[in-house]
């Protein structure tokens, strides 16, 4: 099983070093875990490649997530989780994007879920998706002017921002 | 008249003012604002092992214009306290508040930006039942604790009574 898995790693990474030699920036491989991480400008073929390909279909996005990294240069990151129902196999994208106005083109074409958890990420870290159809919040009021999930976002929140009804 | 005489000034509106506590403590429709898992043993304390309707809650009506006590029961984030609020708001007077688990009482195991740390910070709760959830019987303890305000008389949050004292099987232990 772990071979099958090793092999098939082999198999991703090849096809996508064949069409997108300077789009894997990096691959590292963690317990039979691969991990690409992609420029944000070619996210969107990347990802349309490894769904379409009839070998590697991977045409479930798993999950979408944002990270912080708090590091000086970028900042941001998206994190793509993907599951290819014929093959069983998974995989994770990784990109990064910077600190002021982060921006990343939305993959909402290739899968529709990511719809739901581009809003979630933009809600959450305020990285803005370009193309995306609805980016607006999603947990938070739409007022809301920080975002929670940023390192220095403090924990019980600024005082004054979500207000509460009188007693 | 007679009797007013004899018994002492106010007699019959005391009186009256007893009976009618009574009748209230033993009818409390409860309204259900049931927003997560504490709704489930609510649920449960209205279900035939933990019956809820013997303590005179027959229905939990789930419009708040026919109710007289609102049982918050669950994470209440500050989404959900406006929602919370208008219903309380239009609840009729008399009216009473029960803060079922420990995220209504205190913010609970959320200690974050979104939870309300504490329905008290925007309703005037009257009993406190503390758990997570509480176990049905012992929010029909709290109910008891509350029916037994109620005969007092005490409404809107004065003197709010808490249950888990070591002492006190129905005793009040009030915070005045």
């Amino acid at each position: 099983m772990g071979s099958l898995m090793e092999a098939m790693n082999e198999k991703v990474l090849k096809k996508l070093k064949a069409k997108y030699t300077e789009a894997v920036l990096e691959s590292y491989e963690f317990r039979g875990e691969l991990t690409i991480v992609v420029p944000k400008e070619r996210i969107v073929e990347v990802c349309r490649f490894l769904k379409e390909d009839e070998e590697l279909t991977f045409d479930l996005l798993a999950d979408l997530c944002g990270i912080d990294m708090y590091t000086p240069e970028n900042r941001f990151g998206v994190i793509y989780n993907l599951y290819s129902l014929k093959t069983k196999h998974r995989i994770r994208l990784k990109t990064f994007t910077e600190e002021e106005h982060p921006r990343v083109p939305t993959v909402t074409g290739v899968w529709g879920t990511a719809n739901w958890h581009e809003r979630e990420t933009y809600d959450m870290f305020g990285i803005v998706f370009e193309g995306h159809p609805d980016l607006r919040r999603m947990y938070m009021p739409d007022e809301f002017e920080y975002y929670p999930l940023r390192k220095d976002f403090p924990l019980m929140g600024i005082p004054g921002s979500l207000d509460l009804p009188k007693k | 008249m007679g009797l007013e005489s004899w018994m002492g000034d106010g007699y019959i509106a005391t009186k009256l003012e007893d009976i009618i506590n009574w009748c209230r403590k033993n009818s409390l429709y409860p309204m259900p604002m049931g927003i997560s898992c504490c709704a489930i043993e609510m649920m449960a304390a209205a279900g035939p092992r933990f019956d809820i309707a013997r303590f005179g809650s027959e229905v939990m009506r789930f419009t708040p214009r026919q109710c007289d006590v609102i049982i918050v029961a669950g994470t209440t984030t500050f989404k959900m306290a406006k929602v919370v609020r208008k219903i309380y708001d239009q609840m009729p007077e008399p009216k009473w508040v029960i803060a079922m688990g420990a995220c209504t009482s205190s913010g609970g195991m959320y200690r974050t930006y979104s939870v309300v740390q504490g329905i008290d910070r925007f309703l005037p709760v009257d009993v406190y039942v503390a758990g997570c959830p509480p176990r049905p019987d012992n929010l029909l303890n709290g109910l008891m604790l509350l029916q037994q305000k109620v005969q007092r008389g005490e409404c809107k949050g004065t003197a709010p009574a808490y249950i888990g004292d070591f002492h006190s099987s129905h005793e009040i232990k009030s915070a005045v």
